[in-house]
């Protein structure tokens, strides 16, 4: 039992982030309102970045610039990669941050739009008026 | 990383995302938005990745948040769930 505890408590970042992505999850396919459903993709976005950005971490190393004249003079000590964190993740994400901004936006545009021509956000609501013509 | 802060601003993170799912009120939605951004922007800087962190300052929090309330003012705020 407490050997499943340690397994459990050991890795407890990821646990979190599977809950946060669940969160959104279940955002996106039980709420009505089509602004919550937007919150949920977001929600969903940002757990999957969390995981790749924290899968770049180490423990005892430094953010990714480079110290002291290393990169001028070409004498001194080599360069460990161990004592910084790994920089490719946190690059190919911040594209992912952009990108998720940018279907926020659009997507709440279409909002805005489909409630000037329904007068509704509500799913149920909508189909109704849908099914109505 | 010194995990006790990193947990608690991680609880922090999911008790927004469960706030802005559940709350009756859109515009309150929009406002536990944004504070989910900034924990997560917190969590991406004890990560040690400063660059997504003030990426997610200003891009997550601060624009995703004026679009929401934008477009909350154009539509309703009331929502049934």
């Amino acid at each position: 039992m407490t050997e499943l505890f340690m397994l459990i408590a050991a890795k407890y970042n990821y646990w979190l982030y599977i809950i946060l992505m669940m969160i959104g999850l279940y955002a996106m396919i039980a709420k009505n309102n089509l602004m919550k459903k937007l919150v949920g993709m977001n929600i969903f976005q940002t757990a999957i970045i969390l995981f790749y950005v924290s899968i770049g971490f180490k423990h005892n190393a430094t953010i990714p610039i480079i110290m002291g004249d290393h990169g001028h003079g070409g004498h001194g000590a080599a360069i460990h990669a161990a004592d910084y964190i790994n920089p490719v993740p946190h690059v190919l994400m911040l594209t992912a941050i952009v990108v998720s901004v940018a279907t926020f936006g659009v997507a709440m545009a279409l909002c805005v739009r489909v409630y000037q021509r329904y007068h509704t956000l509500e799913e149920d609501e909508l189909r109704m008026r849908l099914s109505e013509k | 990383m010194y995990w006790p802060i990193d947990l608690i601003i991680l609880i922090f993170v999911i008790v927004c995302a469960l706030a802005a799912i559940y709350v009756k009120d859109l515009l309150g939605t929009a406002v536990l938005f944004g504070a989910y951004s900034f924990m997560m922007c917190l969590l991406w800087a004890i990560m040690g990745a400063v660059d997504v962190a003030f990426t997610e300052a200003s891009v997550g929090a601060g624009v995703s948040t004026v679009f929401f309330v934008a477009a909350v003012f154009r539509t309703s705020r009331r929502t049934k769930d």
